[in-house]
């Protein structure tokens, strides 16, 4: 967006979304951040941290979505106006399930007090934090500046993701076999490393959204996935 | 990493979300110049109207949408100095043969105008009065005639009882429905719609909106308007136009959510004109 508009409060209301927009996306990054923190070392303070910040990551989704509309409803937006308001409101949406996730692992960590505590697994899901977080990082920097390569490679980068939650996967449902004591702690981290294989996913939206607002249309081609734990089973003796 | 190719949805849907099949064409120009006196008005048009399609016209003022369409019903021919070249085909029929005879062409490509201009006679003989000019019909025959224009421009049901009252006093928006109906009368085959409804009030605006619609199922429409969303709620096609050329012409629903020329995403979304 070069140029201005006729209307100058048209350009400060869109100015305006987008920074909203990189408000919530800094909040959501920070949560994810803090709840796997928390998780791993046990801070059951940290993790009730991030569950109240999340109230704070839904109001702003609120302001977003009534700002969003108000501008419709004002300024009748077309083309690519209209596609920034409406990529917001997108993105907006896909952060605050972030902050959900995000959450729900804040709140597991209460639930983590035992003596079990394999550090390979724990690596494992730090590991993939990791890279989430790049992912999602990235894919904000791509919508602050309308860079379309940069999405993309988001959208096409989430395969690996998908591939550690699968290996975790698997790794827990061994050592829930071997030990019935350890399967309370291996389901809960099994949420949590869906959760953030789930934040992963959350990340491509977003790229879609950055490729509609770009290219003014809807992509359909079919992500890489590399998520088989639909599919994974452990068989006992193995 | 690199391989950024990514496939989009591609497929024509009209402003109403239908699909849309490929129409004949009903006018068609090709290298299409106008000139006021030395001014050169509209440069080398080429544009096609689909049959029973609603085609908007938008662009900044003196951009020569109206103009355009004056050309479609050779209404410039009232003035001295003014000369259309090129091609401009109605159907068959050569819309800039001279010989052509003008009063045949205007019935069958009508017009409305920005200000409603019902002729200062009864409701009933605003109808009449043109479809006389034609045809030769009885009385009987001519009442239904009047009842079906009427219904036509979405009038009948306001004014069936005082069709004995001035076409004058009623309210602007019945006004244009009226000049709508009068143009339908005479079973035009074009009705060219120059800016109908910018002085009408949201309600009027709205009925005169929704008739265009109905009447697009049988008559083939072009719409110059300042107003875009009327533009892009109504039409099936839109021309974007710009100091006399046409820069984009797609369909509705491509213009204005990702029009291709970068002057016309700056004139819809109000950055310039």
């Amino acid at each position: 967006m070069a140029s201005e508009h006729t209307v100058k409060a048209f350009d400060s209301d869109l100015q305006e979304l987008t920074r909203l927009v990189a408000e919530m996306g800094g909040l959501a990054e920070r949560m994810i951040t803090d709840s796997v923190d928390a998780l791993v070392r046990r801070d059951v303070v940290l993790g009730q941290r991030v569950v109240v910040t999340d109230l704070e990551l839904d109001h702003l989704q609120r302001v977003i979505e009534e700002r969003a509309v108000l501008t419709i409803a004002k300024r009748q937006p077309m083309a690519v106006d209209l596609r920034v308001i409406v990529g917001a409101m997108r993105v907006a949406t896909d952060l605050e399930r972030i902050g959900d996730l995000a959450k729900n692992i804040g709140k597991r960590v209460a639930a983590l007090e035992s003596d079990f505590h394999p550090l390979k697994l724990i690596r494992g899901l730090e590991h993939m934090t990791d890279l989430v977080q790049t992912q999602v990082k990235s894919v904000l920097d791509a919508y602050a500046a309308h860079d379309l390569p940069a999405a993309m490679a988001v959208w096409k980068g989430d395969e690996e993701i998908d591939a550690i939650c699968t290996s975790l996967f698997r790794e827990l449902l061994t050592y829930m076999m071997e030990d019935p004591r350890n399967i309370s702690f291996c389901i809960h981290l099994m949420f949590c490393a869906k959760n953030i294989e789930r934040i992963g996913d959350h990340a491509t939206n977003i790229a879609e959204t950055v490729f509609y607002m770009i290219e003014g249309q809807q992509m359909v081609d079919k992500r890489p996935k590399g998520d088989m734990t639909t599919f994974a089973t452990a068989i006992p003796g193995n | 990493m690199n391989d950024l190719s990514v496939s989009v949805s591609t497929e024509a849907v009209s402003a109403r979300g239908l699909p849309m099949p490929e129409v004949p064409p009903k006018v068609t120009a090709r290298n299409l110049n106008f000139y006021y006196g030395e001014n050169h008005a509209l440069k080398n048009i080429n544009i096609t109207l689909g049959t029973h399609r609603v085609t908007a016209f938008i662009g900044p003022s003196g951009c020569g949408k109206s103009t355009l369409l004056r050309i479609f019903n050779r209404m410039y021919d009232l003035y001295p100095g003014q000369r259309a070249t090129g091609q401009l085909m109605l159907d068959q029929t050569n819309i800039l043969d001279p010989k052509l005879d003008l009063n045949l062409l205007r019935a069958r490509v009508g017009m409305v105008f920005q200000k409603p201009t019902p002729f200062p006679m009864t409701i009933y003989e605003n109808i009449a009065f043109g479809i006389r000019l034609y045809e030769k019909i009885a009385k009987s025959e001519m009442d239904g005639r009047v009842e079906k224009a009427l219904r036509g421009g979405a009038l009948w049901n306001e004014v069936k009882d005082k069709l004995n009252a001035s076409g004058l006093s009623l309210s602007g928006g019945q006004q244009q429905r009226l000049c709508i109906a009068r143009t339908v009368a005479v079973r035009p085959e074009v009705i060219l719609f120059d800016e109908p409804c910018s002085a009408l009030d949201p309600i009027s605006t709205a009925k005169v909106e929704e008739l265009i619609q109905e009447l697009s199922e049988q008559y083939t429409i072009a719409i110059v308007t300042h107003n875009m969303q009327q533009a892009a709620r109504v039409s099936d096609k839109t021309a974007f136009m710009y100091l006399g050329e046409l820069i984009e012409f797609d369909e509705t629903s491509r213009i204005f959510t990702s029009p291709s020329d970068r002057r016309t995403q700056d004139y819809i979304t109000g950055r310039f004109g």
